[in-house]
This record gives C-alpha cells, sequence and structure tokens, in this order.
C-alpha cells in the first residue's frame, strides 16, 4: 500500500466515520437518558436517505403513512393509559403531542411537496419526516417498560430493529436508491483529491456535535437531560420528567440520524435494511466511549470508519467481520475499564 | 401429584410423540421436524438464559459452525455424516469455549452485546468464505443413515429428532437437579453469592455456554442433514433472535418451555404465512417479520414469564418425600477451641484518596464470637469485604488457619472454612429452602456435568440431601424443606443464610449485619441461634451495627471508627470506653 492509497483510505474512512459518528453520539443521547441501547438509529437514518430520494424523485415518501400509522398508535396507548390513571384532563395535551403534531407535520410535508420545493427545503422536509419516528415508537414500545432492566430494554429493541426493516422495505420497496450530491466542489490537499461531499460530512459531524455540546452546556433542557442520565429518581425528585427528558433525547437523536442519512446518501446506495449495519457500526463506536462518552463516542465511531476503510481495501468480502470481531476487544477493555458494582439479574 | 404422576405424563407424552408420524401428514411431519430441530437451540438458550442470566443473541451461528461443519465433511469431502456429527460438534464446542474464555468475565449487557457481535461477525464469514459455497450455500449434503438404512424423508428422520429432543429433555432436567445444575442456578444471584459458596463462577458459566452451543450443533447436524442443503440465511443474526424469542416465549429457565416455545414461534409463523397474504396481497414478506415482531414486543412487554412458568402455577405442586438418612458427607478438622483461628495484620483499603479501613489489626480465636461494630461509615463492610475476598487489601496481610488468604480469590477463601452471609439477603427465591442450603454443600460434594445428567451419583447426592436437611432442622426451618425460599420473611431468609454457611461445614463464620431489618422477637431468635452454634464450638465473626443484639451475645468486641480501630475487649469494658461513647453518641454526655 503506498501512502497515496493509505490517504485516500484514511479520508474516506474520515467522511464514514463522521457519519457513524452522529449516529454514535445519538445512541449514547439516547443510552444515558433512556437506558434503552437503541439499535433502530441506524434504520431511521436509511429511512431519511430513502425519504429524500422519493422527494427527489417527486413522490411522497412512505415515511408519511409510517409516522400517520405510529401516531394513531401511539394516540391510542396514551389515550387508554391516561383513562386507566384517570387523568382524563390531560387527554387534549396527549392529543396534541400525539396526533395533531405528527399529522401537521405530515400535512405540511404533503402541501409544500405539491409545489415541487428546491433541494433546500426537501432536506428539511425529510428531516421533519423522519424526526416524529422515534418518539412515537418510544412511546409504544419502550415507556410501558420503561423501569426494566437493560437486558430487557436491549432484546426489545433488536426486536423493533427487525420490525422496521420489515416496515421500511413496505412503505419503501426493495429498490436502492443514491441522491444528488450536495455539492460538486472539491479540493486538493496536499496531492490527495478531497471532495466536497466528504468536507460536508465532516463539517456537519463537527457542526452538529458542537450544537449538542452547548445544547447540553448552556440550556436548562440539556441539563435536565443530563441529570436524567445521572440519576432517573434524583431527577424526578427535581421535578423533571424522565418520560419527557427521553423524549426530547427521541427527538435529537432521530436530528442526528437523519443528517447522517442525508449526508451518506449521495456518496452510498441505500436500502430499506442498509441501516442496521449503520446503527452497529455506530454503535461499535459509541461503546469505545463506553456508551456514556460523546466524544469517546465520536473518537470511536471515526476510528470504526477508517478501520472499515482499510480493511475492506484489504478484503471487501470479510471487512464487516472484522469491524464486528474488533468489537469484543472494545467490550473487553470497557468492561474491565468501568468499576460498576454487579447488577443482580431479573428474576 | 406425585413424582409417579409426573413420570407418567412423560411417559403418555413419549408414546404421542412416537405415534404422531402414522397419523400427521406428511407436511405437519416436516413442521414437528423443525420444532424439534428448533427446539434444541431454544433448550440450549433456556438454560444459558434462563437458568444462568446469560443473553445470548448468538446462538444462530453455533447452529450454523455445525451445520457447516457437517456439510463440509459430508457434501464437500464425501465422508460419513456421522464423522460430520463429531467434528460439528467438536469445531462448534471449541469455538463457544474460545469466545467464553474471552467474553463470559463481561458484565450484564456487554456480554448480551459481545454475543451480537460474533453472532453478526460469524454470521458474515459463512456467506462470504469461498470453500463454503458463499451465498450460494452447500447443496447435496447426504442423509444420515443407521446401518444400511438412510433417513431420507420427513417421517423417518422424525425419530432421531425427537429422540435426541427427549435425550436432551431427561438429561437437562437430572443436571438441573443435580450438584453442578444447582450452581447454574444460583448463576443469577450474582458473582458475589456464587463465589461465596466456593464456587468459582466463571467456571460455570463457561460449562453452561458450552453446553448451550454443543445443543445448537446438534440442532445444527440435524439441519444439515434434513434439508440436504445450507446457505447462510438460516444462521444469521435475525434466527439468533427467534431462538431467543421461542425460549423466552416458552419460558425462560424451564427446558420444557424451549420445546413449547420452539412449537408456539414455529406453528405462529407458519399460520401468519398462511393468513397474511389474505389480509395484504403482495405484501406478506415484509408483514411476517413486522407481525412478528411486534408480537414479540407485546410478549416481552406483557408477559414476560412464558407459557410453561404460567402453566405450571395452575398444575398441583408435586408431593416430595422428605430426605432419608444417608451417609454423612466428609468434614474437615475443625480448629481446636482457643487456637488463633484468623490474624489480620495491618489492613489497609483506600477508594482513591479515601482510606476506608487503615491500618486494622485484630485477630479471631477459635471457639468465640467476635463482633467488628462502628458507627456508620466506620469501614466494617469494607473490612468485612476484605476478608472474604470481595475487596482486597491495599497493604497488610489476613492469615486464616495458619495460611496467608490476602490475595485469595473469593471461593478459594470460602473453600478453606470460610462461610459468610450477606447484609441484603441472597438466596435464590425460585429455590426451596432445601436446594438452598444444598448449594453451600458445593465445595464439600464433587459430582460434575456427566455423572450429573446421567444420576450417577446419587449417593452424594443423598447425603448432600441429607446434610441440607439437618442443618435447616439445626437452625428451626426444618418443617418445611421444600417451601420456596423467597416466601420466607426476611428474618427467616437471614436463618436459612445461615443454614447455607453451616452446610458449607465452616470452620469460621462471618456474618454481615445478622440483625439489619429484624424485628425484636427475630433477633433474639437468631441471637439464641448464634449462641447454639457457639456451644457447638463454631467461630462468629459478626460484623454489625445494632449494639444491644452485640452486647448481649458476643465475647470479644472489636469497634472501627473512621477505617482505624478505636479500641478492642470485652462487650463490658467496649460499653464503658469513653472513645466508644464518643464515637458513637458525639460526645460523653
Amino acid at each position: 500500500m503506498t501512502s497515496d492509497i493509505a490517504a485516500i483510505l484514511g479520508i474516506d474512512g474520515i467522511a464514514t466515520g463522521a457519519v457513524y459518528a452522529l449516529v454514535a453520539i445519538g445512541t449514547v443521547l439516547i443510552f444515558t437518558v433512556t437506558r434503552v441501547i437503541f439499535i433502530p438509529f441506524g434504520d431511521i437514518a436509511a429511512f431519511t436517505a430513502l425519504t429524500l430520494a422519493a422527494l427527489d424523485a417527486k413522490r411522497f415518501p412512505g415515511t408519511g403513512a409510517l409516522v400517520v400509522i405510529l401516531a394513531c398508535l401511539a394516540t391510542l396507548i396514551e389515550i387508554i393509559s391516561l383513562i386507566r390513571a384517570g387523568e382524563i384532563r390531560l387527554l387534549p395535551r396527549a392529543l396534541l403531542f400525539y396526533l395533531v403534531l405528527p399529522l401537521a407535520v405530515v400535512g405540511a410535508a404533503w402541501l409544500t411537496m405539491r409545489a415541487e420545493p428546491p433541494l433546500a427545503v426537501r432536506l428539511v422536509l425529510a428531516l421533519m419526516l423522519i424526526t416524529p419516528i422515534a418518539p412515537l415508537l418510544d412511546r409504544i414500545v419502550f415507556r410501558p417498560i420503561a423501569d426494566g432492566s437493560v437486558l430487557l430494554l436491549l432484546t426489545v429493541s433488536v426486536a423493533l430493529h427487525y420490525a422496521l426493516v420489515g416496515l421500511g422495505l413496505l412503505f419503501f420497496g426493495p429498490e436502492g436508491v443514491r441522491t444528488e450530491p450536495l455539492t460538486s466542489f472539491s479540493a486538493e490537499f496536499a496531492g490527495v483529491l478531497v471532495s466536497g461531499q466528504t468536507m460536508l460530512i465532516v463539517i456537519a459531524a463537527l457542526v452538529f456535535s458542537g450544537l449538542l455540546y452547548l445544547f447540553f452546556d448552556f440550556t436548562l433542557v440539556g441539563k435536565s437531560l443530563r441529570a436524567t442520565a445521572v440519576n432517573r429518581t434524583g431527577s424526578r425528585l427535581m421535578g423533571i420528567r424522565p418520560a419527557r427528558a427521553g423524549t426530547i433525547a427521541y427527538l435529537l437523536g432521530s436530528l442526528m440520524a437523519g443528517v447522517s442519512g442525508i449526508l451518506i446518501a449521495p456518496v452510498n446506495t441505500v436500502f430499506y435494511d442498509s441501516g442496521f449495519l449503520i446503527g452497529l457500526k455506530a454503535f461499535v463506536g459509541a461503546i469505545v466511549g463506553g456508551m456514556t462518552s460523546y466524544p469517546g463516542a465520536a473518537i470511536g465511531a471515526v476510528g470504526v470508519g477508517i478501520l472499515e476503510s482499510f480493511a475492506s481495501f484489504e478484503s471487501s468480502a470479510l471487512k464487516d467481520v472484522i469491524v464486528f470481531s474488533l468489537l469484543i476487544p472494545i467490550l473487553i477493555w470497557r468492561s474491565l475499564a468501568s468499576l460498576h458494582s454487579e447488577e443482580e439479574i431479573e428474576e | 401429584m406425585t413424582r409417579l404422576h409426573v413420570q407418567l405424563a412423560a411417559v403418555a407424552a413419549v408414546v404421542c410423540l412416537a405415534l404422531a408420524p402414522f397419523v400427521l401428514s406428511p407436511f405437519s411431519i416436516t413442521l414437528m421436524n423443525y420444532i424439534g430441530i428448533y427446539s434444541l437451540v431454544a433448550i440450549g438458550l433456556a438454560l444459558l438464559t434462563g437458568v444462568g442470566g446469560i443473553v445470548s443473541f448468538g446462538q444462530a451461528a453455533f447452529v450454523g459452525i455445525a451445520a457447516y461443519a457437517t456439510a463440509w465433511v459430508s457434501a464437500l469431502n464425501g465422508y460419513s455424516p456421522w464423522l460430520g456429527l463429531v467434528f460439528g460438534v467438536a469445531v462448534t464446542c471449541c469455538v463457544a469455549a474460545i469466545l467464553g474464555v474471552v467474553t463470559l468475565r463481561l458484565q450484564g449487557h456487554f456480554l448480551s452485546l459481545s454475543t451480537v457481535a460474533w453472532g453478526l461477525a460469524i454470521g458474515f464469514l459463512f456467506g462470504n468464505v469461498e470453500g463454503l459455497g458463499r451465498f450460494n450455500g452447500i447443496s447435496s449434503i447426504p442423509p444420515i443413515s443407521i446401518g444400511s438404512f438412510a433417513l431420507v424423508s420427513s417421517a423417518q428422520i422424525y425419530f432421531l429428532i425427537w429422540g435426541i429432543v427427549a435425550a436432551v429433555l431427561l438429561l437437562g432436567y437430572n443436571l438441573l437437579d443435580s450438584r453442578l445444575g444447582r450452581a447454574m442456578r444460583a448463576l443469577r444471584g450474582g458473582n458475589t453469592l456464587v463465589e461465596s459458596l466456593g464456587i468459582n463462577a466463571f467456571q460455570i458459566k463457561l460449562v453452561t455456554f458450552v453446553l448451550a452451543a454443543f445443543l445448537a450443533s446438534l440442532s445444527g447436524w440435524l439441519y444439515a442433514h434434513m434439508s440436504r442443503f445450507i446457505s447462510p440465511g438460516p444462521f444469521d443474526a435475525g434466527m439468533g433472535i427467534e431462538y431467543l424469542m421461542m425460549s423466552m416465549v416458552g419460558g425462560a429457565g424451564s427446558l420444557l418451555g424451549g420445546v413449547v416455545g420452539a412449537a408456539v414461534v414455529t406453528l405462529l409463523k407458519n399460520s401468519v404465512q398462511d393468513y397474511l397474504p389474505l389480509i395484504a396481497k403482495g405484501a406478506s414478506g415484509q408483514l411476517e417479520i413486522v407481525a412478528f415482531s411486534a408480537l414479540f414486543i407485546l410478549f416481552l412487554q406483557w408477559a414476560r414469564q412464558g407459557i410453561v412458568p404460567f402453566v405450571a402455577r395452575y398444575l398441583p405442586k408435586i408431593k416430595r418425600e422428605r430426605p432419608q438418612p444417608a451417609s454423612p458427607l466428609p468434614r474437615r478438622p475443625q480448629p481446636t477451641p482457643g487456637e488463633l483461628l484468623l490474624k489480620v495484620d495491618g489492613a489497609e483499603r483506600r477508594f482513591g484518596g479515601l482510606v476506608a479501613v487503615n491500618n486494622v489489626s485484630f485477630e479471631v480465636r477459635s471457639g468465640e464470637i467476635l463482633a467488628v461494630i462502628g458507627p456508620n461509615g466506620a469501614g466494617k463492610s469494607t473490612m468485612f469485604n476484605c476478608l472474604t475476598g470481595a475487596l482486597r487489601v491495599n497493604k497488610g496481610e489476613i492469615v486464616f488457619a495458619g495460611r496467608p488468604i490476602t490475595h485469595d480469590a473469593q471461593s478459594r477463601i470460602a473453600k478453606a472454612g470460610v462461610a459468610r452471609t450477606f447484609q441484603h439477603v441472597k438466596l435464590r427465591p425460585r429455590m426451596n429452602l432445601l436446594e438452598n442450603v444444598m448449594l453451600g454443600t458445593y465445595a464439600r460434594t464433587r459430582t460434575g456435568l456427566f455423572a450429573g445428567a446421567f444420576r450417577l451419583n446419587q449417593r452424594e447426592e443423598a447425603s448432600a440431601r441429607h446434610e441440607a436437611l439437618m442443618q435447616l432442622e439445626r437452625v428451626g426451618l426444618g418443617e418445611k424443606p421444600f417451601e420456596l425460599a423467597g416466601n420466607l420473611p426476611l428474618g427467616n431468609q437471614r436463618i436459612l443464610e445461615i443454614a447455607r454457611a453451616l452446610a458449607a461445614d465452616p470452620a469460621l463464620l462471618v456474618l454481615d449485619e445478622p440483625a439489619a431489618g429484624l424485628r425484636r422477637q427475630e433477633k433474639l431468635r437468631l441471637a439464641e441461634l448464634l449462641r447454639s452454634l457457639r456451644a457447638d464450638h463454631l467461630t462468629i465473626l459478626i460484623v454489625e451495627h445494632d449494639m444491644e443484639f452485640v452486647m448481649s451475645l458476643v465475647d470479644r468486641i472489636v469497634v472501627l471508627d473512621f477505617g482505624s480501630k478505636l479500641c478492642e475487649g470485652a462487650p463490658a469494658a467496649i460499653r464503658s470506653d469513653e472513645r466508644v461513647q464518643e464515637a458513637y453518641l458525639g460526645g460523653v454526655a
């Protein structure tokens, strides 16, 4: 391998890694706030790419129908649980959040769609359509077992991923998509050609991580999320509702995943089931950060990207085998590094 | 319901299964074959996940390794499928052992995540290795033949599959009812509990893990030679989840649940395939997995317990006979009363900058009751954990019965004769009193995996059972040995822990705050029990908070404050010591 090839592979790896980093940060965000290891984040990213592709092709994406169905389900569950708890006065609020808002988003997207909007608007539309999915899934799937063990939540999360893959095939079809590049700009650094898309990916990853940092450190909502992550009971006593913190975490996480989906769509062909590998690789990165550290997750994800890039040069068939095998030593290192008290397994 | 009833039910089930191929349609027989093959994996998972508490998403990979191994041996190299069986089982168990050694020390969800990782890695490998047919798989795998009789049709292989399932169930239940099985069932109580009984938790986990992989390999072998064609699909991560689902639906922790779960999931999947096209034409393939995942999520949300435990609640309880007298288990040589038994010399333990135990020295002589007391945060629990090996001292030495144990693992210290109880009671609530106490006899008995599964060492089992009953009677819990431990009130749970500790035939009994949370009457009973144990020359070390409880009971007291030893002496002297009063009351009134 010459240094030229190494440089190209390295840049490629950093770009892929930056995409994983966005998803990884979302994964850490969700895990710390809700203790759910949200495997389906990769699916959210892939769905965003598919949504954007449908919008580009002037078709209304299946995401709309998915959001409507999930919103109806979530509303139904919320209404039942409110009635059971005897809190009927909260009904209008629940209807607003779980039914009216998601439907309004879909409606707005549908109306805007007809005006054949420019690319920038389509990007916003794709993100708008994708962000309600994870919070709605949270309401339907995870809220009833929010106090279960991490293992139970993980098992449910893996099952949820499979449901989403099926839904993805149903709503988006089996065709792969590759969207238009967001920019045709390119520049040469030290003799290596770097495409504008690559730069955009890295810049977007940096900007969004930075924004997240600002959000956590300088806003009250961000601080309440951090408090929930540290201690659910404690923050509940301080008047923070873990369920609400969870919803915000899912919203933010989906936004990150959505952005990564948009960034990856022009580079790789995205299929309805591409999300799994994106999610898992991001997740390998997140584990490098011990599932708690954002910079750690970002660095880990970039590392995974670079490793994957070099591995696919050596043996394209075995690159996934290599990446996932690497997870085991990382897990061992993390498990040794985290001196947590023994968690007794649920009976 | 007696044991005979259970046996009759089992025989009836076997007869029904044996007659089934003569009644059922060929399609139903094929379905039954799949159920049997999946059952084997699900039974393995019931052991691993339900009993041992290790959630594995990767069992499909083990099935695949064995299937590919036997296909390679028989289809690609022309040897007998039986050689394929040997090779497949050997390769699978080796891979499992290596993976187990590497990953089984991981904690909680880290361990499960590692199963996702290797499950995926191995799954990808099948489709990408040149010699294994890549994504096209391996076809024309020969059928299994017994002598010259080839098991070609599904009705023929049916008997082999279900014969193996029946044997696995029988041996599995035997195993769970043996010494090793009880240790497996204790794993869910956490490492500290298991190690305190002199059990090497890692070793038991490894055995359970390899055993589950072994069952998966049997399944893979049968699968390869039944379908006569393999491709990577049936061994991917999705199938790994499906196996987990089977064992959980059936009732994790119940071996029979594995079979029930495999049957329910397979039949459900089959009917979903039948009916979904009627609801949604053209989209049935996608909806199938959605419907399936949704059902699984609903199940995990609302009925985590599973089918078999749910049904078992409504069945009459099995009446069991009290254990008969049997030859006693060997006892360890007990130290002569008055001899130096435990010596702590200059022990120091730091947590970062905090010195929790600072240069503490004391001795315990055989036959006495010594109490270590002190106000909150005095370092009592840290001292206790250092003594039992749960924590290591940074400085100093601990000598037990003339042997330094400063750096020994918990299970070695337990084997040397230090038996402990826990401040927060650690019992196995779903095991009965007798079984809980029998856990204590683990280090005194020897029955291994095979002897346990084939019931070869019933003499020792009877001795252990009798020993456990005697200890239950000794502490006054001998009335209902088959009551579940979880049904006891806290006071009796504490006493049950003492019985379990006694069953280990200890030289030193270490009690961690035994009076905490007990009512007055319970405390009196506990004190009486401890006095009677002293009368039997047992040495007892109590770490306690409750002054009143300690004062009337013990021979000597060591007082800790802020990690250092304040003073040591007889109860009366301690009571009048000004430094102790100051430590407890914040100054002499």
